[in-house]
């Protein structure tokens, strides 16, 4: 199967198998990207993230009927956490959109972290981009709900969406931490409990302190198990997309995409050649042993193997 | 080197699920990444296993119309073209169907008691 020329054809298998070869760091995928990257660019990425619990998955599911209805073809990217011990995962937010596993135009795939933190994978870039290139006119993604440290999201997605619920100070805390740059909207979910007025009133009041920029950020409530409030979130996302067109940052938020991408790429490139480098030889082993006894310091250590290093063509 | 990639899933009328989700803990422990789907029909599990590209299909099915189940679910597998991935199933299953279910494309049976270290064992060296 030509892969890259069947992800091109929307052929679900070859997208599939594409994702697969991604997570894997298979060689042949690096190739297969260089093919399908000047395909990408018109999909529209949009990020969920907030704390475990608050119905993510669940608004998720919504989300995508939604926008069926609106015609658009969806994927979805839903991450979980890899256990740090035994390295295996439950991918379970699937479960939650199960009403859409039987159309033909929403395609949905589940992903472990694999070891990295900030509440994506490392494959998350890329399998948006396999999406894109696929003919999926908007990508979803879901982070692992890991709490405060998911910038990663925003610099990946067109438009992020931070979802809270009523009595829970999370989400509150992480925006009085002063991390205003994450969201474009946020969501209170589960807005049939009571309290749901009150957790509006204190984001707003917090927004009031939000750096001023062109877009006035709005705090939107839901009820993700009644489908109530998708339909303004839906709109609220559109219009997003809408400002970032017509104000040229959607050119600026894909600069900081590709800058972070690429630094990303080479500092891991430079990791493993050196790592493998040092390693082969025996080199790190006996630098180690001087450490340990004395006769070297770490930061000595460090700038010798630097300094050892053949420049790589 | 790629992570093992299971689906796990039981007919949807069938409420026993314990068995299920033992094998689905048993395996996230073993280092497999393991997608749990709970009830659902054929056709949603086999649109699963195309979408996720799982290379292991679990069912677990305690009750006693695993016959239609897997007959249709293995159809639907042979026409999506993904039918060389591993087809295990668990449960409750009478000795003189045993045959006819590999016959059908069934890989493995376990029955109730099973070890679940050899659970592991088979699905690691089933799928190469
Ligand atoms: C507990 C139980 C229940 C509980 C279920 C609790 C739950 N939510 O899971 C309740 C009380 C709800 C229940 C209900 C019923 N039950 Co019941 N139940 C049992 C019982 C006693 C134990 C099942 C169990 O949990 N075992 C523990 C788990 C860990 O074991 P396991 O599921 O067998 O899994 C092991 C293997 O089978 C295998 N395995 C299982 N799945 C998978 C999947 C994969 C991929 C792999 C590799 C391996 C694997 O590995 C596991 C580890 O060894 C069994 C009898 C028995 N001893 O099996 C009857 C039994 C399964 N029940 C039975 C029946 C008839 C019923 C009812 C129809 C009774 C009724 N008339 O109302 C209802 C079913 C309702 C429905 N719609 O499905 C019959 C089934 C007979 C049949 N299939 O022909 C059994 C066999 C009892 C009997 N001897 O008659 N049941
Ligand atoms: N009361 C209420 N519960 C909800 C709502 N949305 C989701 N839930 C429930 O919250 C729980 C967690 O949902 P899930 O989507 O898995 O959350 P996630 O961990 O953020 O992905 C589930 O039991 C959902 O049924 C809602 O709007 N109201
Ligand atoms: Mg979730």
């Amino acid at each position: 199967m030509d892969i890259a020329k069947e992800v091109l054809n929307g052929n679900k298998r070859a997208v599939s198998r594409m994702i697969t070869l991604i997570e894997n760091k298979d060689p042949v995928a690096k190739e297969i990207i260089n093919e399908l990257y000047p395909h990408t660019g018109s999909g529209k990425i949009v990020g969920i993230t907030g704390p475990p619990g608050v119905g993510k998955s669940t608004l998720v599911d919504q989300m995508i009927k939604e926008w069926r209805k609106r015609d658009k073809k969806i994927a979805v990217v839903a991450i979980d956490p890899t256990s740090p011990f035994h390295g295996g995962a439950i991918l379970g937010d699937r479960i939650r959109m199960q009403d859409n596993f039987l159309d033909e135009n929403v395609f949905i795939r589940s992903m472990g972290t694999r070891g990295a933190y900030g509440g994506l994978s490392k494959s998350t870039g890329e399998a948006v981009n396999v999406f894109d290139a696929a003919g999926y006119d908007i990508i979803l993604i879901e982070t692992v709900g890991a709490g405060q440290v998911e910038v990663d999201i925003a610099k990946l997605a067109h438009t992020t969406t931070v979802v809270v619920v009523p009595g829970l100070g999370d989400a509150i805390q992480t925006m009085k931490a002063g991390m205003f740059e994450i969201p474009d909207i946020i969501v209170v979910n589960k807005a049939d409990l009571t309290g749901a007025d009150d957790a509006v009133m204190e984001l707003e009041l917090m927004l009031a302190w939000a750096p001023k920029i062109e877009w006035k950020m709005s705090v939107l409530k839901t009820i993700a198990l009644e489908n109530d409030g998708i339909e303004e979130l839906l709109d609220e996302v559109e219009r997003h997309w809408k400002y970032l067109e017509e104000t040229g940052m959607l050119y600026k938020r894909e600069e900081t995409r590709y800058e972070e991408e690429l630094v990303d790429l080479v500092t891991e490139n430079i990791k493993e050649s050196v790592l493998k480098e040092i390693k082969s030889n025996g080199k790190l082993d006996m630098i180690v042993k001087k450490i340990v006894s004395r006769k070297i310091t770490p930061y000595t250590a460090a700038d010798e193997i630097l300094a050892g290093l053949k420049p790589n063509k | 080197m790629g992570k093992i990639r299971v689906l796990m899933a039981k007919p949807g009328y069938d409420s026993h699920f314990r068995g299920a989700v033992v094998v689905a803990t048993t395996l996230r422990n073993a280092g497999m990444e393991v997608i749990y789907l709970g009830g659902q029909q054929p056709s949603e599990v086999a649109n699963t296993a195309l979408q996720e590209d799982v290379d292991v299909i679990g069912i677990s099915t305690l009750s006693s119309t695993y016959m239609e189940y897997l007959t249709e679910l293995t159809s639907l597998l042979k026409n999506k073209g993904i039918a060389e991935k591993l087809l295990v199933v668990g449960g409750v299953v009478i000795p003189d169907d045993v045959p006819k279910l590999k016959e059908m494309g069934v890989d493995g049976y376990f029955p109730p008691g099973s070890d679940l270290v050899s659970i592991v064992d088979y699905i690691r060296n089933g799928v190469k």
